[in-house]
């Protein structure tokens, strides 16, 4: 059932939004596709309003940080309830230039998921109502969630951990 | 008498309303839990709130990130506190889709009931608590010792009673005793007499119903806009359960209905509660009977699931997979799962990505609570603050799982 949901998705996102997807697979059962950052509005949009496909609920909105540590992503999983269809769309853009636009016009549940992604990866959602801080404090000057800040001061060498890795 | 004289304003605009400031919370002992609400008030109507939170933040995620896969179990427990069983389950099984594992069948009747009783007791916690914010302690006072009994329960498996830290990746970590059963057994028997009385002190009781009907309502076109799952949805009219829409842990066997409610207000919510209490209790007592007889009590996964200590002492194999377990140094294949349970408060999702390391790459935690809980000034808006307080209890926000 997922790969034929997966065939029809990829079929009209590919007639749609031609070069917009660069990566569609599917991932234990979940259809996934990576969309470019320019076209994850209209995507979305398109996900949400076609009367077929009808993805009106965002289950989860997240950021991401890529291993080579130069690429930040942001993962969307959407639901359609009536189908009990799922799907994760992807987007990825350079560290420096963290800049996307908010999906707080077709979901406002998406206001403090955005607010939760732009407090630990630093992603500027651009329209989003009110993008602050939501879970540290006001006066923080990281991005806590980046691979750059390890939980541990990794420069310690009180503790010699070569034997068992960490 | 000239128009001057009487102390009249001249016309409405040099008249200016002033709004008071209030602030509820952090610690406000009616919040039940961390929250600041700052309150733009008229009196007693609620003009706006304005939410704080993340004051107990524990970054969770990013600690998961340094953990490896049995180490972050403990984590999970300090999500949802009322339902810890639910969040530890959710987790075991989002990795067992990672590695492929399979488990047996009587382990997914285990889960399903201590899940269940989870649940009890998480939904026993909120509408108890509705039933204080509204002036009946009473009901409090008396359920509460029911919830002692499934914590008695936790305890006979796992040794603990808040943070549970139940079952291993791959099943429970050792059979349940008869007293276990006999405890589990008792409780199916004797909670229906409680549950029954506190239905009948508060679900037809005129203050409580005059206090809660038409309290803190939401539209199901506004919840599902942000995003609300659990309880508080289906207390709209909307008849969505991730045990029914994608079943885990072999719910498809089980027969019971899923409760909704029209209006989405306080009262809805509160017997939405009620009556999940009911479909749980039914879940159990159908997992007793049908469980099955002669299967092992975890999956056999030997790099995840610790072997016995008898073993770890005679047998070369075992000692070297407990070493591996316990230093963290598994193979776990490359991937990207999510995976979804129905909390205690809704869809409880775990997005995982592995790299193939010994840790997780990323670690989300989808927590319901911190989703619904934004609409909390839109639902407040235009009612009265003690109303405002009931709304509150009655979407069961928990800090813990909204702070991460």
């Amino acid at each position: 059932m997922n790969e034929e949901l997966f065939n029809k998705l990829k079929e009209k996102l590919t007639a749609k939004f031609n070069d917009a997807v660069e990566v569609s697979e599917i991932t234990y059962g979940f259809p996934t596709f990576t969309i470019k950052k320019d076209h994850i509005h209209e995507v979305l949009t398109f996900l949400k309003n076609d009367e077929e496909l009808n993805f009106h609920f965002l289950t989860d909105l997240t950021g991401f940080q890529t291993a080579d540590e130069k690429h930040l992503g942001v993962i969307y999983h959407l639901h359609n309830m009536i189908k009990n269809n799922r799907v994760r769309i992807k987007t990825f853009f350079d560290i420096n230039k963290p800049e996307i636009p908010t999906a707080t016009d077709l979901w406002p549940g998406a206001n403090w998921m955005e607010r939760e992604t732009f407090d630990f990866y630093g992603v500027k959602f651009k329209g989003h109502p009110k993008l602050k801080r939501i879970l540290n404090v006001d006066e923080m000057d990281i991005f806590p969630m980046r691979k750059e800040y390890p939980l541990e001061d990794q420069s310690r060498d009180d503790k010699n951990d070569k034997m068992f890795g960490r | 008498m000239s128009k001057k004289d009487n102390n009249i304003p001249e016309s409405e605009n040099t008249m200016e309303k002033e709004y008071s400031i209030l602030n509820l919370g952090p610690t406000h002992p009616a919040t039940h839990g961390i929250f600041q609400n700052i309150l733009k008030m008229d009196g007693e109507i609620i003009h706006e709130a304005e939410p704080t939170v993340g004051y107990i933040h524990r970054a969770f995620e990013k600690l998961a990130e340094r953990r490896p896969y049995n180490q972050i179990t403990p984590i999970t427990d300090r999500l949802n506190y009322c339902s810890s069983p639910i969040n530890n389950m959710g987790w075991h099984m989002t990795v067992e889709k990672l590695i492929g594992c399979t488990v047996p069948k009587r382990v997914d009747y285990m889960r399903v009931i201590i899940m269940e009783l989870a649940r009890i007791a998480d939904h026993l916690v909120c509408n108890s608590v509705v039933g204080v914010d509204t002036g009946a302690m009473t009901g409090f006072l008396y359920i509460f010792q029911w919830r002692e009994k499934i914590y008695d329960i936790y305890e006979g498996i796992c040794g603990a009673r808040l943070t549970t830290n139940i079952g291993r990746i791959g099943g429970f970590e050792r059979e349940w005793s008869k007293d276990v059963w006999d405890k589990i057994n008792n409780f199916v028997k004797e909670y229906p007499k409680a549950l029954k009385e506190f239905a009948n002190l508060l679900e037809r009781n005129k203050i409580f119903m005059d206090r809660t009907v038409n309290c803190g309502p939401i539209s199901s076109k506004m919840a599902l806009e942000y995003s609300f799952t659990g309880p508080n949805l289906r207390a709209t009219g909307v008849d969505y359960d991730v045990r029914v829409a994608t079943p885990y842990s072999s719910y498809q066997d089980f027969d019971f209905i899923i409760p909704i409610g029209t209006s989405g207000d306080t009262y809805d919510r509160f017997m939405v509660r009620q009556e999940e209490m009911w479909q749980s209790l039914k879940i159990i007592e159908q997992a007793i009977k049908n469980m099955p007889k002669d299967q092992p009590f975890h999956a056999d996964v030997p790099e995840f699931y610790l072997p016995p200590k008898e073993e770890v002492y005679n047998n070369m194999e075992a000692l070297i997979y407990h070493f591996k377990i316990v230093m963290g140094e598994t193979n776990v294949p490359k991937g990207e799962v999510y995976h979804s349970v129905e909390g205690g408060n809704g869809e409880l999702g775990f997005y995982l990505v592995s790299d193939g390391g010994r840790t997780p790459f990323r670690l989300h935690f989808r927590r319901p609570c911190f989703i619904y809980y934004q609409a909390y000034p839109e639902m407040v808006k235009g009612i009265m603050l003690s109303d405002a307080i009931i709304t509150m209890s009655s979407m069961n926000v928990i800090a813990g799982e909204l702070d991460a």
